[in-house]
């Protein structure tokens, strides 16, 4: 992926060992030899594997540790496959590390530097490495030795920091403690606690040291079970599973041996867990028993015992393949496809499996969705099972086609989509349930990801010869980028059609401002049920010309409405709509006061308290299913699958909350406040002595029946001539840490129903922590105390106050949001980071000011005037044109 | 009026000054502006290298001790087409590159020439607009061998420079800049980032003998359509590489033309928490090695850039003159000059692409 500031946030960094002297005997073995081809694989190994960093270390007595750094780092910059991720430059010897960091082009980390060989040592080598331009990994050491305990831990590191940042001017987000991970089950009494120690100085850092990262060496931890590889594994990912939770940012690992906490069988990792959190005093024999007994009856494994019907599969293969593809069972598919594939007879080669058995199926599958029978949910399962069976058939026909292009053959093309997520903009699950759906009728998609820069969704369609690009955005400055890639289009000569897809997305709106840009096609597509017959129609020579004829003359309808709907109602001067707000008497207004002024934290939330703050109805929407939560359940059309997409939904939820999989942070504040005109001003104290900052609302300015008012979000504050000082509060959460690299890796299995069900799980989780801190915040304001109110009248949000969003109807305009960010101190407190369109990202967030006026509601601003945008850049310090570009989808006009 | 010099800020204040005020404007080619000259070997060598055993004709650097007054009026020209800012003839200054023409030991004597030439055209310049600073930029070229790429197909981890060479050759040069009193340093035209990363490394060592720093501009060339560097680099991952050493701006220059550059150009703004530059050649070099774009063209494009709110300082690379210069000092003077982002806190590594650890 060419996006990689993607590995963001909270991803955790595995650090490769495997170039590790001590982490790899064959490394070890091939570097004493000099093999230095065999060094190369094993370091290409490592990032192929998924190494976000590789460690580096060729610490031994017998070889030259300078020049045997040397040498491999100047042979990986040959190797653009290795070179690609940054590097650790590991040894004891300061000499080595100099050495390596000469030999460097990118940002490296060096690991490690300590207070052992005293402060004028320690500061003179960190002073160095920020010249190098290297962070670096601090061991909990110093002149006395190594760090044992928690205390010891927090106390060397704290010291290191405070030398770091405050006498080396090094920066503290390049720092990175290893608090030392000591080997537990020892026999030894004290070192019983050392993995609790090691969680519990990880947290502690991480609170108190702001900036700081944690590492360490994982292997370390049990090496009293060397020898005993399963035991071995089943301890690293306890403790991985464990320190990740206390706030481990990297670890040095063998990035292809890591195990799933859950795939753990009980006993061992009741007994593992008893080790490492120090749980009871025999721990350790109790694990040593069962370990020798494991050892002993490799293979015994216990096979748990399923009822299933499964005389399906007594049918012939082909009826076989179908059932499995309309059930989306994907037990057996390898299996059956190897015997129609053994079938040479009726298959001379594995296209024809594909293009016969394969497609037969999804045929019927396609059959079904069409006509309503089937739901998004299974057509994804199918999909699954589909594309199971085709990555077994790829390498075979990549065989055939290597043999067939080596006899003189031309390989042949099939329809191409390029997918993206335009730049900007993080949402995707769309996007994905397209591609899925795309796949499965056997067309090629190219899914290029999300925040993708216009020139590289071009370059990728020239490359890869697309015959359809397809956008998709949830915000409305995508709504714009996507402008932007049809006029790119148009400029470099493009002549395929553009799909446009996406929340924000509409046929109105691409037929008014996209789709003259291009000539070739522009088709809104509304959701996945339709985006296969456009894609077909669009690639049938026959069809395609009718097919676009009328889409342009739907088009040039809509335009030709949108134009008439404009010059039917002018809109209110904005000196007529603010003399029609809706005015309080502000003397009797209820204005509670918070209990709190600023902002608070809440990191690491625990998921189970957010999960009853869920609300279903718009989880079923997003897959596509139609009806109000519950009653959809028992919906005569879609009700049984609704029922099971549930129940799948509520065994997935489980399993994240249980694993901890999403980490859920949130950061809610109230500040003293007054509207002026249609700003709100932001007070650092209740005496107004200084503006902290400054929130910019807009008006509706349609004209209203009499007796309604044209609103803004400021009109619910207070204003400054009222004498009264307001309450404005401000909060940011997100539930998103942790989603896309959980749903990358189920993708990576192929499994996209499973990722797509991740991503609206998160986003279901974050809208009900955007709930439940709204609960705490009206209890903070007192009024909340006392609502007392059921889940569904929750949701249905029948309290006092709204929680309006920068970007959404009554506040449009996204750059709200930054400010509002910095006010919050959002990014730092949460991680949720702002792109460049402000979306945020991870994608599963919710930010927006909290309202507390009695009769405080929602509406939507609507079109402004050209008044209301010269005004509002006057207030924002923007150009007009700035402005104009912010606020595009609501103009009421054409900005020339 | 002038300032009297002791009220005068300080040339990182007026810099500072200027790019907080304004887009910048740096000056265009010099190789391009010499060949104009038709100059033989008897000019590079003058009367003092006549006896010199190697040819100097192409030494460009050497003209500013042998035909100083044609490099003040290049500077002269390019002041007068509205840039606030020149580079010094130093591109090739330093021991390591002089090598091949056996003038390594006039390293610190080449600097100070050109220094002076620079300076004499910037204070002549002031004279004639009084109340505007005009400056000089010491340039520091990228070297003729290269850190992280071996010359020896069959021999991958050979290097044909070491690390302490190169630091030791830019440590020169920077000092001899410095001592001549240029008001920035300007490390550019970078194909190898370690080459660069050696180049920040020295300046560093000369602002501890100094006791204080100088504006750190740094320029990369992303050498084309891959977006890459010549090292493989790209320019999100280059920008890690560099960000250390606190520069004053980073951009992009060489090799392509603006309508090439644009995507990185974009990318880097979006990302770079200091000022952000861009002095692209005048297009893709044609069949004859000649550049086409014209000074109306290339204002276009640099404009566009500009209106976008991408750069804070503009300029020209290979082929461009001073009626380039002054049509793109046109084209970027209506835009307000770039808002630089604050980035989040976040440990941003790289090996040739970055990896972000918020």
């Amino acid at each position: 992926m060419s996006n990689e500031s993607r590995a963001s946030a909270s991803q955790f960094i595995v650090i490769g060992e495997r170039t590790n002297i001590t982490g790899s005997p064959k490394f070890a073995r091939s570097i004493k030899s000099g093999d230095w081809d065999a060094c190369l694989a094993i370091a290409r190994q490592q990032v192929e594997s998924g190494a976000n960093v590789i460690d580096i270390n060729v610490d031994e007595a017998l070889i030259d540790g300078e020049a045997t750094m040397v040498k491999f780092l100047n042979l990986i910059a040959a190797e653009p496959e290795i070179s690609r991720v940054p590097v650790m430059i590991d040894s004891s010897k300061w000499t080595v590390i100099e050495a390596g960091l000469k030999c460097v082009q990118g940002k490296c980390i060096v690991n490690s530097i300590s207070l052992k060989d005293g402060e004028a040592e320690f500061l003179r080598r960190a002073r160095l490495i920020l010249r190098y331009g290297a962070a670096a990994v601090v061991m909990a050491f110093d002149e006395a030795g190594q760090a044992a305990t928690r205390d010891e831990k927090v106390r060397i590191c704290t010291r290191a920091y405070n030398l770091l940042t405050r006498e080396a001017g090094f920066p503290p987000e390049d720092i990175i403690f290893d608090p030392n991970i000591l080997t537990v089950a020892t026999g030894i009494e004290e070192h019983n606690n050392y993995a609790v120690d090691f969680f519990e100085a990880t947290r502690v850092i991480k609170e108190t040291l702001p900036g700081a990262k944690v590492s360490g060496g994982v292997s370390n931890v049990s090496f009293s079970f060397r020898g005993n590889n399963p035991v071995r594994e089943a301890i690293h990912t306890v403790f991985l599973f464990h320190a990740i939770r206390s706030g481990l940012d990297m670890a040095i690992v063998n990035a292809g041996m890591l195990g799933v906490y859950e795939e753990i069988p009980k006993d061992l990792l009741e007994r593992v867990e008893d080790v490492i959190l120090n749980r009871r005093p025999d721990a350790t024999e109790r694990l040593v028993a069962l370990a020798d007994s494991l050892k002993a009856s490799q293979g015994g494994a216990s096979k748990t015992e399923v009822k299933e019907d499964l005389s399906w599969r007594d049918a012939p293969v082909e009826q076989r393949l179908a059932h499995a593809l309309v059930k989306g069972i994907d037990a057996f598919v390898e299996q059956d496809t190897e015997e129609a594939r053994q079938n040479e007879a009726k298959y001379p080669r594995p296209l024809n499996i594909i293009e016969g058995p394969l497609m037969d199926g999804m045929r019927i599958v396609g059959d079904l969705f069409g006509a309503g029978k089937m739901f998004l949910p299974q057509v994804v399962k199918s999909a699954r099972v589909m594309k199971k069976s085709v990555a077994y058939l790829t390498p075979f026909m990549e065989e055939e086609k290597r043999r067939f292009v080596a006899a003189g053959g031309v390989a042949r093309t099939q329809g191409r989509i390029v997918l993206a997520t335009v730049k900007g903009d993080v949402h995707d699950i769309g996007k994905n349930i397209v591609g899925v759906v795309l796949a499965c009728n056997n067309y090629e998609v190219i899914d290029l990801g999300v925040m993708v820069p216009c020139d590289k969704i071009l370059a990728a369609a020239a490359e890869k010869r697309a015959d359809v690009i397809g956008l998709s955005g949830l915000i409305t400055p995508s709504l714009d980028e996507m402008v932007h890639v049809s006029k790119e289009m148009r400029r470099t000569g493009s002549t395929v059609p553009l799909l446009i897809g996406g929340a924000t997305t509409s046929a109105a709106h691409t037929a008014v401002k996209i789709a003259p840009e291009y000539a070739h096609g522009v088709i809104h597509v509304l959701d996945a049920s339709r985006v296969v017959n456009v894609v077909s129609s669009l690639l049938s020579p026959e069809n395609k010309p009718a097919f676009i004829s009328e889409v342009e003359s739907r088009q040039q309808k809509q335009r030709e409405e949108f134009a008439a709907r404009r010059a039917r109602k002018p809109l209110l001067s904005l000196a007529t709509a603010r003399a029609r707000r809706q005015a309080f008497d502000w003397a009797g207004v209820d204005i509670p006061r918070p209990t709190f002024l600023g902002a608070r934290t809440f990191r690491d939330v625990p998921l189970a308290e957010i999960v009853p703050f869920i609300d279903w109805g718009p989880f079923f929407s997003a897959w596509e299913l139609h009806g109000r939560f519950p009653d959809i359940l028992k919906d005569e059309v879609v009700g049984a699958e609704a029922t099971k997409l549930y129940a799948d939904a509520q065994a997935l939820l489980d399993r994240i909350v249980r694993e901890r999989r999403f980490t859920a942070n949130a950061v809610i504040g109230f500040w003293p406040c007054n509207a002026v005109g249609d700003d709100i001003e932001v007070y650092a104290d209740e005496e107004r002595s200084s503006v902290v900052t400054r929130f910019h609302m807009l008006r509706q300015q349609l004209e209203k029946p009499e007796g309604q008012f044209n609103h803004s979000l400021a009109d619910y504050v207070a204003p400054r001539e009222s004498g009264r000082i307001d309450y404005l509060g401000g909060f940011a959460v997100t539930a998103g840490h942790g989603v896309d690299t959980f749903a990358e890796a189920f993708r990576k299995a192929t499994d996209d129903y499973s990722a797509i069900m991740s991503q609206a799980l998160g986003d279901r989780l974050a809208e009900a922590m955007a709930e439940m801190f709204h609960k705490r915040a009206r209890e903070a304001c007192g009024y909340g105390l006392t609502e007392n109110l059921s889940h569904q009248d929750l949701i249905r949000e029948r309290y006092r106050g709204i929680r309006p969003a920068p970007g959404y109807p009554a506040c449009p305009d996204h750059t709200e949001k930054p400010i509002l960010f910095e006010l919050l101190g959002a990014e730092e407190a949460t991680g949720i980071r702002l792109t460049e369109s402000c979306a945020m990202s991870p994608a599963s967030s919710v930010s927006g000011w909290y309202c507390n006026h009695p009769d405080a509601k929602y509406f939507g601003v609507g079109k402004v005037g050209r008044d209301q945008v010269d005004d509002y850049a006057r207030r924002k310090g923007w150009t007009v044109a700035e402005a104009e570009k912010w606020l595009g989808p609501y103009l009421d006009y054409d900005p020339g | 009026m002038p300032m009297p010099s002791s009220e005068a800020p300080s040339s990182s204040a007026a810099l500072e000054q200027l790019f907080a005020s304004r887009i910048a404007v740096l000056d265009g080619a010099m190789g391009t502006m010499i060949q104009g000259y038709g100059l033989e070997e008897a000019d590079f060598r003058g009367t003092r290298f006549g006896d010199h055993p190697k040819d100097l004709k192409g030494n460009n650097d050497l003209l500013s001790i042998t035909r100083p007054d044609v490099i003040e009026e290049i500077h002269s020209k390019y002041f007068q087409a509205g840039a606030d800012i020149v580079e010094t003839n130093t591109f090739n200054s330093t021991a390591i590159s002089q090598t091949d023409y056996g003038t390594e030991s006039l390293v610190p004597e080449l600097n100070a020439a050109a220094v002076a030439a620079a300076r004499r055209a910037a204070e002549k310049a002031e004279r004639a607009e009084p109340g505007r600073r005009r400056f000089v930029a010491g340039a520091i070229g990228p070297l003729n061998r290269t850190l992280s790429m071996s010359p020896d197909v069959n021999r991958p981890d050979y290097r044909a420079v070491t690390w302490d060479q190169v630091v030791n050759a830019y440590l020169e040069q920077a000092r001899a800049l410095a001592k001549a009193g240029v008001d920035a340093l300007l490390v550019e035209t970078i194909f190898d980032t370690l080459n660069a990363k050696a180049a920040l490394f020295a300046t560093e060592l000369l602002f501890d003998e100094l006791g204080r720093r100088l504006p750190v501009m740094i320029s990369v060339t992303i050498t084309d359509a891959s977006g890459r560097t010549l090292s493989g680099q790209t320019i999100g991952a280059f920008y890690a590489s560099v960000a250390h050493a606190r520069p004053f701006s980073v951009g992009i220059n060489c090799a392509l033309g603006g309508r090439q550059m644009r995507p990185y150009v974009e990318e880097l703004s979006a990302i770079a928490g200091c000022h952000t530059t861009c002095y692209p050649n005048a297009g893709l070099p044609n069949a004859f090695g000649g550049y086409d774009e014209s000074p109306e063209d290339m204002a276009a494009i640099l404009g566009e850039f500009a209106s976008n709110g991408w750069v804070n300082m503009v300029g020209g690379c290979c082929g461009s003159t001073p009626a380039h210069i002054a049509a793109i000092a046109r084209a970027v003077g209506a835009y307000p000059p770039r808002r630089r982002p604050v980035p989040a806190p976040a440990m941003r590594l790289s090996g040739l692409e970055p990896l972000v650890i918020a």
